[in-house]
């Protein structure tokens, strides 16, 4: 029966197209594609099971004392109220859970914070509300927004079924495109308010603020196609900027990235680029009209 | 706490004894405090109802996929309501209504210490929430950049941005002169023999609560005045472009958020150690432990702010630090859990709905304590924070936390207020509808968030639209089961339900404290003559 239920979950999982590793109904954080996003799920189960033991131990108690000693049962109270020996136990205990938690923790946190010996740096900057590309010192860069399927059904009232798009609000015109088994260095900055860059399948999600630099770091394992979205409060159209990443072979990057320095250095702009900077006059229209 | 022996004579008030003034002048210039803590409940509960039909309004929105009621801007305008009506109308006005009402009759005193500033920080309310939801008719809509206003996005509201900062302003000033009233209280008016560590534990919450209230409630008015002058007045205190920095905003109001965080659960911890050993009829296991562990979480409320934003990009060693010293926070929270479970232990425990409720608390209480450690592991915030995984945590400690407290609270002492029972049935029966929907509510959230749902979105990807559909039945089950709170409160109050009160209400065993003692309801004045405890 076992042996069933596994192939049964194997062909599902071989069944899914890369990246489409959300399903419907779940429940859990996905393993993620990087070392980091591995570890970090390891720590989110690992403390997830301690809290589920001091859970059981504790509501055991709790519902042993609501079935056991209950007045209706002519339950008689006993007349204690302390026990320094049990009361030194409990606060010395968690004590020490907390300790052989936080290890693991702070080992982690070290690598995250680890930006050496990276081998290619993105500048990704987040503006209301999309997000635009750097390849630092190859030339290209571009923009990346809302794709126009999903957009056409996300407006009030469509009348589109969501559940007709393919990646419904997941998809961008220009996908972020990075090499595998690359340590890839992204640096954040914003050119209005404060967004957030998040893929969950990478596991980690930063800031990015207006004049300010902050920084993160990935190394995906595998190539296929992981999706975000901009996880900070960041005005109107906030739940509307996906984040799509393809990871590509190492070879099929460079020809991608030749192809885009071909095309004048930033290609996927050329299409992309004239309406974001209308968009981007508008909002500051916009931005002048509310502040008035 | 110590067995309390009172001698109160009750005929020694009638000699200059008045009764409350007629008509609305008893409740403009109310300075009694059994009127203020009436009115400051009363003014909760409509506010619970305000922000609970806007968290109506965001879970129909997410009812389903797509766009169908309200446009982006608005939805982001109620996410942002709902937050400030149910944090600064609805559980802190609550506490302060507590405060207002048991204190005095906990420690027997006469009255709080300060009564015409008590008058006027209550009708400062009606003021600022008036203002605060008048903001939702005016150009461009109300405040939508989160409770939180994180600059820039917070510079960009239109004409509601003046108004809601005024609004918090006033908001402030009101939780500053409660709390102020509720230190002198206590350290001026208590029974002769009543020293500190034999005060009840509500009182005891409410003391260190007051002092937090104090400590950062002038914090979050700087933070804001410097959105005020950044967007007014040309500073530049969060603009990079002048040499400040956005992430300052951050720090110092986050500074405030998370004492704020304890301001809205430690009275409630209050609540539970009350209601626990009444009807367990067992004195409350480890008191002083109980009273150490307040402390220490209101100690410990200061030096983790900063776990609220991992994700700016802090240095390690400052990640280090609040991470470790956010998870020292579950060493007195675990105690406290504990005491509650070890009261219950060989007790002789009835359920009453005061019980029911306290008891709901602490399991669902430590469900959100769990998910609060989880959040505190620095490694995995980075993929849980701005999830739904952090709403599921907060409304886990504020809901079935904070607000089942308050519930909890108002069906242990009602018969004392108004000297009636209640319609018993009724307020089970709004406990089970409460208690189920609350999960169905806001457990899936946990799975919502795991699976990648950023918050504060109005609209999602279709592999979260399982979840979100129960969610927001959840939601609705849960709002319309607090229609029956308000029936079971009004027939109370009009004196319609049940039989009369004696003065010990619950058993004459326990409860213990002094306000068992009065008779029920209590005289307009009580304590004329201070009691003695022993």
């Amino acid at each position: 029966m076992l042996k069933i239920l596994k192939y049964v979950a194997a062909a599902i999982a071989a069944g899914l197209p890369a990246g489409a590793a959300f399903a419907a109904w779940e429940v859990n954080m996905p393993v993620g594609v990087t070392e980091l996003s591995r570890e970090i799920h390891g720590l989110h189960m690992l403390i997830f099971w301690v809290c589920v033991v001091i859970a059981v131990l504790v509501f055991s108690v709790m519902i042993y004392s609501i079935v056991k000693f209950r007045r209706s049962k002519g339950a008689v109270p006993a007349t204690w109220d302390h026990s320094t020996k049990v009361e030194v136990v409990w606060t010395v205990i968690p004590i020490a859970i907390l300790v052989g938690m936080a290890v693991p923790a702070a080992e982690t946190l070290i690598k995250i914070e680890d930006m050496r010996d990276s081998e290619l740096t993105v500048k990704v900057t987040g503006y209301q509300w999309q997000w635009h590309y750097d390849y630092l010192d190859k030339g290209v860069s571009f923009f990346s927004r809302l794709d126009r399927k999903s957009d056409a059904a996300r407006q009030l009232r469509s009348g589109i079924d969501p559940r007709t798009v393919e990646n419904y609000l997941l998809e961008v015109d220009n996908r972020f495109v990075v090499p595998v088994d690359t340590k890839v260095r992204v640096l954040l900055t914003s050119g209005d308010v404060v967004h957030a860059w998040w893929v969950p399948e990478f596991g980690l999600k930063k800031d990015a603020f207006p004049g300010f630099i902050t920084e993160l770091w990935f190394r995906a394992t595998r190539t296929g196609v992981f999706r975000g979205q901009c996880a900070e409060l960041c005005g109107y159209d906030h739940g509307f900027m996906p984040i799509v990443v393809e990871v590509k072979s190492k070879e099929d990057f460079e020809a991608w990235l030749q192809e885009q320095q071909a095309t004048t250095g930033t290609p996927a702009a050329q299409t992309a680029a004239a309406p974001a900077t209308s968009q981007l006059e508008t909002d500051a229209a916009l931005t002048v009209a509310r502040a008035e | 706490m110590s067995t309390v022996h009172t001698h109160v004579d009750t005929h020694v008030h009638d000699a200059h004894d008045h009764g409350p003034a007629k008509g609305w002048r008893r409740w403009v210039f109310a300075t009694n405090h059994k009127d203020i803590g009436t009115m400051y409940l009363l003014f909760s509960l409509a506010m619970f109802f305000v922000g609970g039909v806007m968290a109506l309004i965001i879970r129909a929105e997410l009812f389903q996929p797509g766009l169908q009621l309200v446009d982006p801007m608005f939805f982001n305008s109620m996410t942002t309501m709902h937050a400030l009506v149910m944090i600064f109308g609805a559980v802190m006005p609550a506490f302060v209504g507590l405060a207002n009402w048991m204190i005095p009759l906990q420690i027997g005193a006469p009255d709080m210490a300060l009564p015409r500033m008590n008058n006027f920080s209550f009708w400062i309310l009606p003021f600022a929430f008036t203002l605060l939801l008048s903001t939702l008719f005016v150009e461009g809509g109300a405040p939508a950049s989160g409770w939180t206003m994180y600059p820039p996005l917070s510079l960009q509201t239109g004409p509601a941005f003046p108004m809601s900062i005024f609004a918090i302003h006033l908001m402030g000033a009101s939780s500053i002169m409660g709390a102020i009233n509720v230190i002198v209280t206590i350290m001026n008016m208590r029974a002769p023999g009543m020293t500190l560590l034999k005060m009840p534990l509500f009182t005891w919450g409410w003391l260190i609560t007051a002092y937090l209230i104090i400590a950062v409630m002038p914090v979050l008015a700087g933070a804001v005045t410097m959105l005020l002058t950044d967007h007014f007045f040309g500073t530049t205190f969060f603009s990079a472009a002048g040499g400040g920095d956005p992430v300052m905003y951050q720090h110092i109001f986050w500074f405030f958020g998370h004492p704020e965080v304890y301001i809205m659960i430690l009275p409630a911890f209050g609540v539970i150690s009350e209601i626990i050993p009444t009807f367990s009829r067992k004195r409350l296991f480890g008191y002083d432990a109980m009273v150490y562990a307040i402390a220490s979480i209101a100690f410990l409320s200061f030096i983790v702010w900063a776990h609220h934003m991992f994700t700016v990009g802090m240095p390690l060693a400052g990640q280090m630090f609040f991470m470790l010293a956010t998870m020292l926070i579950a060493v007195p929270t675990g105690v406290k859990v504990f005491n509650w479970a070890a009261t219950m232990y060989k007790g002789s425990l009835t359920f009453e709905p005061p019980m029911l409720f306290a008891l709901a608390f602490v399991f669902l209480f430590t469900i959100g304590g769990f998910s609060g450690l989880m959040l505190a592991i620095a490694p995995a915030d980075f993929q849980y924070h701005d999830t739904y995984f952090v709403v599921a945590h907060f409304h886990y400690v504020l809901v079935p936390g904070a607000v089942f407290a308050i519930m909890a609270a108002v069906y242990f002492w009602l018969p004392k207020w108004t000297g009636r029972m209640y319609n018993m049935k009724l307020a089970k029966t709004h406990f089970w509808l409460s208690a189920i929907f609350v999960n169905v509510l806001f457990f899936p959230q946990h799975f919502l968030g795991l699976a990648g749902m950023p918050r504060r979105i109005p609209d999602y990807s279709t592999q979260f639209a399982d979840w979100n559909m129960v969610s927001s039945i959840g939601a609705f089950g849960f709002g319309f089961a607090q229609i029956l709170f308000l029936i079971v409160i009004l027939q109370s109050i009009r004196g319609r339900s049940g039989v009369k009160a004696t003065d010990k209400v619950w058993d004459d065993g326990m409860p213990q404290g002094l306000e068992w003692t009065l008779s029920s309801p209590p005289p307009y004045h009580s304590f004329e003559v201070a009691p003695e405890v022993k």
